[in-house]
């Protein structure tokens, strides 16, 4: 019987539209603006000014902190100004903004397919070439990868989750790159391996994904130490700790870190950019991104730069439909909708997805009935119709103590509330509104 | 009459009247002694249990007040100067007095003002939309119009007004408690000086965007000239972070910076119409 995680799982209709469209190069935008606050951690401090000129791959803003990471340029040209402009919640965020002039790279980047799969680094060599390519976590949380790999003190990593899940409904970027970049993936996994001297590595894959999981499994006796696990299809398999549970059995305490039951997670894009990061000296400015929707004239996977305008993405799949209701960076579940195509894409933009009119609005909602359908679909095991009365009426204390701070905000209640209660939206505000008391209680 | 009657009143008699002995000794003895001007307190207060004075309620205000010595920082926004001179003289202390202050909101961005640019189908609430993107406009700073402060206001003294996507202050009923100051996430509301008939003379705008930006975002956004500044004769208005700020415990309602405004940012209300200058006059006459 194929693995999953137990606890709660809805089944949204997959919508893969693009998993048989190889990954394109998307044509060199005008201008990109490259926000300095692309991940979880401080924003990155720019160390390039106006007018200064900068080649694809140059350092333009420095990590400020441990956790934080270094931003490269994704083009070469002039920088045009150092400035703020709208991320993808419309609040101003800094960023650089660099006109498009050629597309001259630095001289140590490797821009040659050539597979290379040996290495000889230990790995702590490892970890700073990672830290400084400015890899994060490509799944969409975008938590600095180099902080991962060095466990707490007392702590150790046994095995190393590849996540090729890809369980939310139409993005399909991870799968392209699976079938894509077989072998450059697996390298990428066994390099992660020696950061962390684990001798185990598990990719984990969801089973409406056959042809990945049965190349994948191929390829992957080459290398020492590397399985393949086919997962049963449930949504938020993708999630951390839903996948730890799934090919491990374990559960991650309440508030804790993968690590304390001895696991690492990766997505399949980081394991594929530490690849690059370290094989080809190529940092992190362009990624793997889907362009879908039911409208869209030719749904596709394209490379794309950082900062690359949304707009430019959905020109290169055939422009906008008419009957365009929602524009969501994400996918459908995660996602959230942005206020205006001129927001530029960034590390953790996984996919961007329009959706028709009809489809996009949501119902008018109805008070809660008490089905507890919402707490069946759970994965956290917490009771979102409850935590969403906490959190509307402010009393934070209590939403603390439910654990509201353990919500992954899957999506899965609003999903399955049949009185279409915007659980997610509450839940949400609340977690933010806990953090921000815990993290002032800590001071 | 049989015995059993005797029998069954004569016991219920002893065991009331020892009953009533324990209990009257019990209440002596538990008696909780209270000071009893905080019943007196307590009456004179406006029992709106608004949470206006910071206490949880007008019986912990007047609580509050017996226990301390001085009232200095202790206020009821709701009774005013008149409720804390008749406390002072039960309690035997001296009332500060205080201005009595009204609500402002700081945002004049109506449908008409300031195009809606994305719609919010989200959980309707002020707090939840801020705390996910800009709104749906293209000012960040502006009232998103969900009715945060309307649901909080105790006193009946916020109105909704869903033609116009912004709420109004009803001046009659605000009682300064401040429960919609907390309430609005975009920190719009504000409780300023109240003038006679309720006067105000307010920029009605919170946007510290450049004045391009703010423009753009809505008509009558603050745009950080600072011809009012200059205007000002009493120097009661600054400009900070692109946003002219009128200090109303300045101002003096004389209503220059009106005029100069060249974004009509600057609101005047409950003032009577303007005098219009002759040389218009006439020439609308000669038009005629």
């Amino acid at each position: 019987m194929l693995k999953t995680f137990k606890l709660g799982g809805v089944h949204p209709p997959d919508n893969k539209l693009s998993a048989s469209k190889p990954i394109e190069d998307l044509p060199l935008p005008k201008s990109v603006f490259i926000p300095v606050a692309q991940h979880i951690g401080a924003p990155a401090t720019p160390v390039v000014k106006r007018g200064d000129e900068v080649k694809v791959g140059q350092l333009i803003a420095k990590s400020s902190s441990f956790v934080s990471t270094n931003i490269h340029s994704s083009v070469s040209g002039k920088v045009k100004k150092v400035d703020f402009s709208a991320d993808s919640s419309g609040y101003p965020k800094q960023g650089v903004q660099i006109d498009v002039d050629g597309d001259e790279w630095m001289e140590e980047i490797d821009r040659s397919d050539n597979l290379v799969k040996d290495f000889d680094l230990d790995g702590k060599e490892i970890v700073n070439k990672i830290q400084e390519a400015g890899i994060v976590g490509l799944g969409g949380a975008t938590f600095p990868t180099h902080v991962k790999l060095v466990p707490p003190k007392g702590m150790k990593a046994e095995v190393l989750l590849i996540n090729g899940v890809e369980c939310e409904p139409y993005l399909t970027s991870d799968h392209r790159l699976m079938l894509e970049k077989t072998h450059e993936i697996l390298t990428g996994t066994k390099l992660l391996m020696k950061a962390m001297n684990v001798e185990k590595a598990v990719i984990g894959i969801e089973n409406n994904k056959p042809d990945a999981i049965k190349l994948l499994s191929d390829k992957c006796k080459e290398y020492q130490g590397i399985s393949v696990a086919a997962l049963k299809v449930k949504y938020p398999q993708g999630g951390e700790k839903q996948l730890i549970k799934a090919v491990t059995g374990k559960e991650v305490p309440s508030g804790g870190l993968p690590i304390a039951v001895g696991a690492v997670v990766s997505n399949v894009g980081t394991a594929f950019a530490v690849y690059e990061a370290i094989q080809k000296n190529k940092p992190l400015f362009e990624r793997v991104i889907t362009i879908t929707g039911k409208g869209l004239e030719k749904p596709s996977n394209f490379k794309v730069r950082v900062g690359t305008p949304t707009s430019a993405l959905v020109e290169a799949a055939g422009g906008m439909p008419e009957d365009t209701g929602k524009v969501i960076s994400g996918g459908p579940m995660m996602g959230r909708a942005v206020p205006s195509l001129d927001i530029p894409v960034t590390k953790g933009t996984s996919g961007i997805l329009l959706m028709k009119e009809e489809e996009s609005k949501r119902k008018e909602s109805n008070p809660c009935i008490r089905c507890s359908r919402c707490v069946g679909v759970c994965p956290m095991g917490l009771e979102p119709y409850f935590l969403r009365v906490v959190s509307e009426k402010q009393l934070f204390d209590r939403a603390e103590e439910n654990r509201i701070m353990d919500c992954i905000e899957c999506g899965s209640c609003s999903y399955t509330c049949p009185s279409n209660l915007p659980l997610l939206d509450y839940i949400r505000f609340g977690k933010g509104k806990v953090g921000q008391i815990i993290r002032s209680r800590k001071k | 009459m049989s015995l059993t009657i005797i029998y069954t009143v004569a016991t219920l008699s002893v065991i009331g009247t020892s009953a009533a002995v324990i209990l009257f000794f019990a209440a002596r003895k538990f008696k909780v002694v209270e000071d009893p001007r905080i019943d007196e307190v307590e009456e004179i207060l406006p029992a709106a249990n608004c949470g206006g004075c910071g206490f949880a309620g007008c019986r912990a205000f007047a609580e509050a007040a017996v226990k301390s010595d001085k009232l200095d920082d202790l206020y009821c926004p709701v009774g005013g100067n008149e409720v804390m001179n008749k406390m002072a003289e039960i309690l035997g202390l001296e009332a500060v007095k205080k201005d009595p202050r009204i609500a402002y909101i700081r945002c004049n961005g109506t449908c008409d003002h300031r195009p809606r640019t994305s719609n919010f189908d989200g959980a309707s609430t002020c707090a939840i939309e801020a705390s996910l993107y800009k709104g749906d406009t293209d000012c960040q700073f502006g009232c998103l119009g969900h009715g945060d402060c309307y649901d909080s206001c105790d006193f009946n003294a916020i109105e909704m007004r869903p033609e116009l996507g912004i709420p109004r202050i009803i001046d009659e009923n605000c009682v300064a408690c401040g429960a919609c100051v907390e309430a609005c996430p975009r920190d719009l509301i504000e409780l300023r000086k109240k003038f006679p008939k309720y006067r105000k003379v307010v920029v009605s705008c919170m946007n510290e965007d450049k004045g391009g930006v703010a423009r753009k975002a809505c008509k009558v956004a603050c745009i950080g000239c600072g011809k009012c500044v200059k205007e000002c004769p009493f120097d009661a208005i600054t400009l900070e972070n692109n946003l002219a700020y009128i200090d109303s415990d300045k101002c003096k309602l004389c209503r220059k910076c009106v005029p100069v405004c060249p974004t009509n940012a600057i609101e005047e209300f409950n003032f009577p119409p303007r005098k219009i200058k002759k040389e218009e006059k006439e020439e609308c006459s000669t038009a005629k």
